[in-house]
């Protein structure tokens, strides 16, 4: 079974205003299980509504989601899903271990299991020292490795990422790649990941789908079979350059160029 | 970094240094504005029921003290009393109608509207209402200026709140009671704390107001005005000062207790 089933979905915004958005066309896409799936495409082709579909943060005009063989909505309420946005979205009143324990809290932990999972999870993203601080004494990859660490804390099988390290530089987003893959080898679980950049969804990514501009529509899927674990060389490794320029040609077909 | 962050505070002589520093210019100016106006006044011979000088108000308070605190109590009970009814009543309506948005839409321009009226002006039907003597009267009157403010900005604070943190606890499928403990309440809690600050203020210009309407003689209000009266200027002037002092007093609690509460907040963080 799919973990993300989604057949023959639109999107519309503002519909029947003088504003009418189509957003996205026609989409049909299976994600399975332990696969680790980006989404690209150049801005406002959609790609941020497809995941927010997939979350049920919104929903679709026409056609199917299915999460876990569920509605999304469901699934939301099952909390299948964890959530990471572009921004880390920390709460500034809570320190970094309590934004980790904040999902925790919402779904009824008891606090000492809180406690627990919190730590685990700092010491998963490399922050267990600075559990006492607060987000604004972070640096930005800091305070988006709490935010995955408060995506991961209840364990969801799904992670939902819109750009996570759209607003870090190219440095620091190399490095949050390296570990964003080491986390999900410990973790496992699927992955789908919204990104404007080729490298990273090459690097990141089992499988990349590339998306038009409006409407948005999946005009191509590659896989990449690059080897694991992927590594610092990995991104000198031939078939990564291949696969980096695959991904840019479908997005200028995609373009219509 | 961080780490910087964590490292060892700097020391005790070091930061009374530092504090010094900060206040210096603030005191010599006082100093300065004080020195200035005893000369000025004693220089050009101004009259005493124009403008005393610092010291002789400084000989009046001292020489009314017993009769100044005695009076500004009933006033104060007033203000303290009516800050917090008021305040407690503007959260409580904030809370209500942030929930429901169509009580919202229905009450905030009102309340915007009725916070732009001089309020003050109904002192004397409020009078009529509870009794012209009834300390009760007071409270009321500080209560409903304290109330707009404090509601108004509390409304914000619970829905000025940024749209991803609400995706977030949509997406922990948190139900409305959680997100407003969690999210909405601390989110508001600067909203609130600078329309308490604001509140402390008008809480005292309010109490002293009414004392000039109420019939209770024991106020400093009634006091200034008995003192003007009889052209006792500089018992006049000890007057302001005390409720100055007291004013200043009052609006230094509410930033002592918003650095406890939300020591997070930009406001209240320690500067490096």
């Amino acid at each position: 079974m799919s973990v993300v089933s989604i057949k023959n979905v639109n999107k519309v915004f503002g519909v029947n205003s003088s504003e009418q958005v189509d957003a996205l066309q026609d989409i049909n896409l299976e994600i399975g299980a332990n696969e680790f799936v980006s989404l690209i495409g150049p801005s406002g082709c959609g790609k941020s509504t497809l995941l927010r579909l997939i979350a049920d943060l919104l929903s679709p005009t026409s056609g199917q989601v299915l999460v876990n063989g569920k509605p999304p909505q469901q699934a939301r309420l099952d909390r299948d899903y964890g959530f990471v946005f572009q921004a880390p979205t920390l709460y500034e009143w809570r320190s970094v271990i309590q934004n980790v324990q904040l999902p925790l809290e919402i779904m009824g932990l008891p606090s000492q299991r809180r406690a627990e999972r919190a730590r685990e999870m700092l010491k998963l993203v490399e922050l267990e020292s600075f559990g006492n601080l607060y987000p604004w004494q972070l640096s930005g990859g800091m305070q988006q490795r709490v935010a995955i660490a408060r995506a991961l804390a209840f364990q969801p099988a799904l992670l939902l990422m819109d750009e996570p390290f759209g607003a870090l530089d190219e440095f620091t987003r190399e490095r949050m790649n390296m570990e964003l893959l080491k986390i999900w080898g410990q973790t496992g679980g699927t992955v789908i990941f919204v990104t404007h950049s080729i490298a990273e969804a090459v690097f990141l990514s089992s499988r990349v789908v590339v998306m038009s501009p409006r409407p948005g529509r999946v005009t191509k899927m590659l896989e990449i079979d690059l080897p694991r674990p992927r590594a610092f060389e990995t991104r000198e490794d031939e078939r990564f350059f291949a696969a980096v320029t695959e991904v840019r040609e479908s997005l200028r077909e995609a373009y219509g160029a | 970094m961080a780490h910087e962050l964590t490292a060892s505070q700097p020391s005790l002589s070091r930061r009374l240094a530092d504090r010094l520093r900060y206040y210096l210019p603030t005191l010599i100016a006082t100093v300065t504005v004080l020195l200035a106006w005893e000369l000025i006044v004693r220089v050009f011979n101004i009259q005493q029921f124009l403008i005393p000088k610092p010291s002789s108000i400084v000989a009046a308070f001292i020489d009314q003290r017993t009769i100044l605190f005695d009076k500004v109590f009933n006033t104060l009970r007033g203000a303290v009393g009516g800050f917090a009814l008021g305040s407690l009543a503007g959260i409580v309506m904030a809370l209500i109608t942030a929930r429901w948005v169509m009580l919202r839409q229905a009450m905030l321009p009102f309340a915007i509207a009725a916070n732009s009226v001089p309020i003050i002006a109904f002192s004397p039907i409020l009078f009529n209402w509870f009794g012209p003597s009834n300390p009760f009267s007071w409270m009321a009157i500080v209560a409903v200026i304290v109330f707009f403010p404090v509601m108004i900005n509390m409304v914000r604070g619970l829905t000025q709140v940024d749209p991803r943190a609400l995706e977030l606890m949509r997406s922990y499928a948190s139900g409305d009671f959680k997100t407003l403990f969690a999210l909405r309440i601390p989110n508001s809690l600067p909203f609130l704390f600078s329309a308490l600050r604001v509140a402390t203020v008008l809480s005292m210009i309010g109490a002293v107001v009414a004392d000039f309407f109420g019939v209770e003689r024991a106020t400093i209000g009634k006091y200034i005005t008995q003192e003007s009266a009889s052209f006792k200027f500089e018992n006049t002037w000890a007057a302001i000062l005390l409720v100055s002092v007291i004013g200043i007093a009052f609006y230094l609690i509410i930033v002592l207790a918003e650095r406890v509460i939300m020591p997070w907040h930009v406001s209240v963080r320690k500067s490096e």
